[in-house]
């Protein structure tokens, strides 16, 4: 007789998604712990703790504490949604970008350089304006537009003076005259549950910054690549951000591998929370059969 | 019925009924980010401030 399946949920905060994934295990009456990342440790010589969980769920707010748990339980042979790699990939967006290179899929023109120097004349080279983002962050933040040569020396000078020595890995993105919007679809597994259009007169058109969301119809265009770029990374649950670029068409701007769905998931209508915890609960019954899910260890 | 004391302005606080630990509440009155730390009894702390590395 299989043994009853125990799931982990690795968070920091309880958002409103974390509420809904919750009343999502309670509804399907799974037994699941709460892993407060700010509360835990890993003994790395003592794996039995945590070798009681077929699968971990991460949806810690932290990039860092949430990349390095997952590297240990998947040291540890437990199945996370998704990997330490997914989130290694996602998480850095010079690793996303070369990973999207790799597989060839449509995304900015990216430029990485490591000194302000040699950032400089890239940005000259791309002409102006131009983005500067930092390559680990999220919500829009820290981002800078840069429209002349005067804010392109201070900002470098800023970040590679004030920022950790990340900020001195300078990831340039060509400036997008984007129409006012992005489109954010939502991948469990290889499928595509929903897409939304996230709105706002500002160049940052993030949901966390105030973006609107609509109901975005679901192309074939869309399906490809929304599935391509989730392959790329490695697979999993995660969100696939698009922009809408007016000579090239539709490009992957970034991969979230710990995605919010606060507006997708009420303008859809799809139980996301729900879709995620089935995808958890597959991985974990496919480590019980010994047969590894795609995108898990 | 689940009443907090905000501990940046003493404004009091009525929890919502499917409030949980761990959620983020805003305080009505000054606007300061608050964490659940416990419901029976009901108490709150500062929230952490945001981190470089938060997000998706």
């Amino acid at each position: 007789m299989q043994k009853r399946l125990r799931i982990g949920v690795l968070y920091s905060r309880v958002r409103v998604e974390e509420k809904w994934i919750f009343g999502a295990m309670e509804k399907r009456g799974i037994d699941y712990e709460r892993l407060d990342d700010r509360v835990i440790s890993f003994d790395l010589d003592n794996p039995a703790p945590w070798l009681e969980f077929d699968a971990v769920l991460e949806r810690s707010i932290s990039y860092t504490s949430g990349l390095y748990a997952l590297r240990i339980l998947n040291a540890f042979g437990i199945p996370t949604v998704n990997t330490a790699a997914v989130a290694e990939a996602c998480g850095d967006k010079v690793t996303t970008s070369a990973l999207l290179a790799r597989a060839s899929l449509p995304q900015p023109h990216n430029v990485v350089a490591f000194t302000p120097e040699s950032a400089l004349e890239a940005i000259e080279k791309f002409g102006y304006p131009v983005v500067l983002k930092p390559v680990v962050g999220s919500w829009g933040r820290l981002l800078a537009k840069v429209n002349d040569r005067d804010a392109a020396e201070a900002i470098l000078e800023h970040k590679a003076t004030l920022g950790s020595v990340q900020h001195s890995v300078f990831y340039i993105q060509e400036f997008i005259h984007k129409p006012g919007r992005d489109i954010r679809a939502i991948v469990v597994g290889d499928r595509i549950l929903t897409a939304i259009y996230r709105k706002s007169e500002h160049w940052i058109t993030n949901t966390a910054r105030g973006g609107e969301g609509e109901l975005c119809p679901i192309t074939p265009e869309i399906e490809s690549l929304c599935l391509s770029a989730a392959d790329a990374m490695g697979g999993g649950v995660l969100a696939v951000d698009l922009v809408e670029h007016p000579e090239r068409g539709l490009l992957i701007n970034e991969v979230n591998h710990t995605m919010e769905f606060h507006t997708a998931q009420p303008i859809s209508g799809v139980d996301i929370a729900d879709e995620i915890v089935n995808y958890v609960m597959k991985a974990a019954r496919a480590k019980q059969e010994a047969a590894p899910l795609a995108g898990t260890p | 019925m689940n009443t907090v004391s905000c501990p940046e302005c003493s404004a009091e606080i009525t929890l919502e009924a499917t409030t949980v630990v761990g959620e983020i509440i805003v305080c009505p009155d000054c606007g300061v980010d608050l964490e659940v730390k416990s419901l029976n009894p009901a108490t709150v702390d500062l929230a952490p401030m945001e981190q470089e590395d938060w997000g998706e």
